[in-house]
């Protein structure tokens, strides 16, 4: 297929997209609760976007495909609210912290640096090897029951737009507080990876890991220095999520949903994740409350790995990535 | 001493390609199959059919299938649980709608029509490979899901999901007991077994090692990439599916889709990677090796005087699982079969150190 087709159907694939969330529209008196659905979509798809930047960030440092991200989203979720029962907040965030870089000295020097120079798809089965141990791990330390956790981010839902719609529309403070602190983690990591001699050192390290090594950047501490980087990312999206839906174990499955957004995104591209996120997460809502009832519900389930095997078909490399071509 | 194959001359091609050219070997699978159908059935216990044996075999067919697709062809499917689904399910629906087919048309016609599904979702691995890959079938794993849970017309309209499958009976006679269902499993596995082994050394088994260890340079001895990895899809998903329809209707009897979501496809994966990726033997090996685990974790706290909680179990077996992949694939990338293979060189050489 050349490139003006694959173009031409992501743009009608869009527009497709765009056209079914906007349909509902025509009814003008759904509208309060199309715009809900659409910032509950994108509030989920923030959440989404969280786990896929951890994704890239170590992808793009090492080539390894990480699926241990979302247990590592687990993992540090329940360090936190285990280790808030015994210390105030911001102690028990550092030593959580101090928990995920040390995790991450653990994994580089256990799993990756045996396994170095080893095909992807073996990285990406001793990562499936990490997830278990992680998920079981967490678990036999800190218990297995659902905690809350509280943060202090206000519960209430706010109605904006009062005098607007009758009946205005439900807003959930929370949500507004985690896409907020989603952009400025964005924003610190943009900051970290353009300004910084490290961010430097890891942008190389991702361009090519022999010319890096040859001109002198330390390998194996770039790894740990992303891996600590991506457990940072997990903390955030652990705390997040954690304090939204109570920490549990379904945390670690729901962020399996990080994987067709990075398809989705492209997986070079921090910019993908974050849009592939909100495609997935706004996507997925809209379909469930709008198509839903013609299935039976339960459209949210698969979505957004049927929307990614679409995509794979017309556009293996994802909205940003690069393209990338190999024999199949 | 005993195992070497000095003297054994071969003096025709049919002996040169038999399945077992040494005759120690060919010995020890007669002897353990013969003590599998003669002896097995009369010694274990119940327990020991229900909990191990019928499980062990089932899901030792399901690897097979799966290690045809991920050892053999060097494609990653995560969507296993899913095309075991669809044979449970296809056998299900075929049962009950056609009460008067033979068990075993209706296990091979579930087994057929995983392999379409499989297939359909083979499709995309003519264009991406990899993990890209592994999504696409898990993609499979969670649409296959929610099909069964969700349409109403896969389950006979059963109002809580849960299935249930007919009583068992082949050409009159009823298979109800232990020893009877572990009868019926072995047979059919033992047949799939050999079909695996002919199939992995023919011309086929030899286009998807092709494709596997490099797909360009297979391409230019002549081979079909499409062709290779659909048939791999093919024959991976037929096993999967009949593994799918016995776990159903002989080890579980009644089940609802969660007994294959997506836990069970790293399951396999994890018993193909512990077993030997690309052997028949590591199939095997890996199956018992994750079925025998879990019970031996949960006996041996209490056998060493430590109290532990159920949960506490469920979640160190998670953890000794993940370790041991890891461990697996640094160690031995070749699991369990390497394993053994290393084991039969050194007898070979015993008692001499080369």
């Amino acid at each position: 297929m050349n490139p003006a087709t694959t173009r031409n159907l992501t743009i009608a694939f869009f527009v497709l997209l765009v056209g079914g969330a906007i349909s509902p529209l025509l009814g003008s008196a759904l509208l309060p609760q199309w715009i809900e659905v659409v910032l509950g979509g994108l509030m989920t798809g923030v959440l989404y976007s969280l786990v896929a930047i951890g994704l890239v960030l170590i992808f793009k440092a090492s080539g390894v495909f990480n699926f241990a991200q979302g247990a590592m989203v687990l993992f540090a979720a329940l360090s936190l609210v285990r280790l808030m029962e015994k210390m105030p907040f911001a102690l028990a965030l550092i030593a959580t912290l101090a928990i995920m870089v040390a995790l991450a000295f653990v994994i580089e020097r256990l799993v990756l640096r045996p396994l170095v120079n080893q095909e992807g798809i073996v990285l990406f089965m001793a990562t499936l090897g990490v997830a278990y141990f992680l998920d079981g791990f967490g678990q036999t330390l800190w218990g297995s029951e659902i905690y809350t956790l509280n943060v202090g981010m206000p519960k209430e839902p706010k109605i904006l737009l009062e005098s607007v719609f009758e009946g205005g529309i439900l807003v959930n403070m929370e949500d507004v507080i985690a896409a907020v602190i989603a952009a400025i983690l964005v924003a610190a990591l943009a900051l970290f990876f353009q300004k910084t001699a490290t961010g430097r050192a890891l942008r190389a390290v991702a361009d090519d890991h022999q010319a890096a090594q040859s001109v002198g950047i330390p390998l194996n501490r770039i790894w740990v220095i992303v891996w600590s980087v991506a457990g940072l990312v997990a903390l955030v999206a652990g705390v997040i999520w954690g304090s939204k839906l109570g920490v549990q174990f379904s945390l670690s499955q729901v962020a399996l949903k990080a994987l067709p957004v990075v398809i989705l995104g492209g997986f070079t591209s921090i910019p993908g994740a974050i849009v592939g996120g909100l495609i997935i997460g706004l996507g997925e809502k809209l379909s469930e409350v709008y198509l839903g009832p013609f299935f039976g519900g339960g459209i949210e389930n698969w979505f957004a790995y049927v929307l990614a095997l679409v995509f794979l078909l017309f556009r293996p490399e994802g909205l940003f990535g690069e393209r990338h071509i190999d024999r199949v | 001493m005993i195992y070497r194959e000095t003297g054994q001359f071969k003096t025709t091609y049919a002996s040169d390609q038999q399945l077992f050219p040494i005759l120690q070997d060919r010995a020890f699978v007669i002897g353990f199959l013969a003590f599998a159908f003669g002896v097995m059935p009369f010694i274990a216990s119940e327990y020991m059919f229900r909990a191990i044996l019928v499980p062990f075999l089932i899901l030792s067919l399901a690897a097979l299938g799966l290690n045809i697709l991920v050892g053999y062809c060097g494609q990653v499917s995560l969507g296993t649980g899913g095309f075991m689904a669809v044979g449970a399910y296809a056998a299900y629906n075929l049962a009950v709608r056609m009460p008067d087919l033979n068990l075993l048309v209706i296990f091979l016609l579930a087994g057929a029509c995983a392999t379409l599904v499989g297939v359909l979702f083979g499709i995309p691995s003519l264009r991406i490979k990899g993990f890209y890959l592994a999504v696409a079938t898990l993609a499979a794993q969670f649409f296959i899901d929610w099909l069964f849970a969700r349409v109403k017309w896969f389950t006979n309209d059963a109002p809580s999901g849960s299935v249930s499958a007919p009583p068992l009976a082949m050409f009159g006679y009823p298979i109800e007991s232990p020893a009877q269902k572990y009868l019926f499993v072995l047979a059919i596995v033992v047949a799939f077994a050999l079909i695996a082994r002919n199939l992995v050394r023919g011309a086929i088994g030899r286009s998807w090692m092709a494709t596997r260890d490099m797909d360009v340079a297979a391409e230019v001895i002549g081979i079909r990439p499409l062709a290779a990895k659909l048939t791999a899809f093919a024959v991976s998903s037929f096993f999967v599916g009949i593994a799918g329809a016995l776990w159903a209707f002989v080890y579980l009897g009644s089940w609802e889709p969660l007994a294959f979501d997506v836990n069970r496809s790293f399951q396999l994966l994890f018993m193909v990677i512990i077993g030997g990726l690309g052997s028949i033997l590591g199939s095997f090996l890996g199956a018992a090796f994750i079925v025998i685990l879990p019970l031996v974790l949960n006996q041996l706290p209490t056998a060493m005087g430590i109290p532990l909680s159920t949960a506490a179990i469920s979640h160190i077996e998670v953890m000794v699982f993940g370790a041991l992949i890891v461990f697996f694939l640094i160690v031995e990338p070749r699991g369990l079969a390497r394993l053994w293979a290393i084991g039969k060189e050194k007898l070979r050489l015993w008692p001499f150190p080369h």
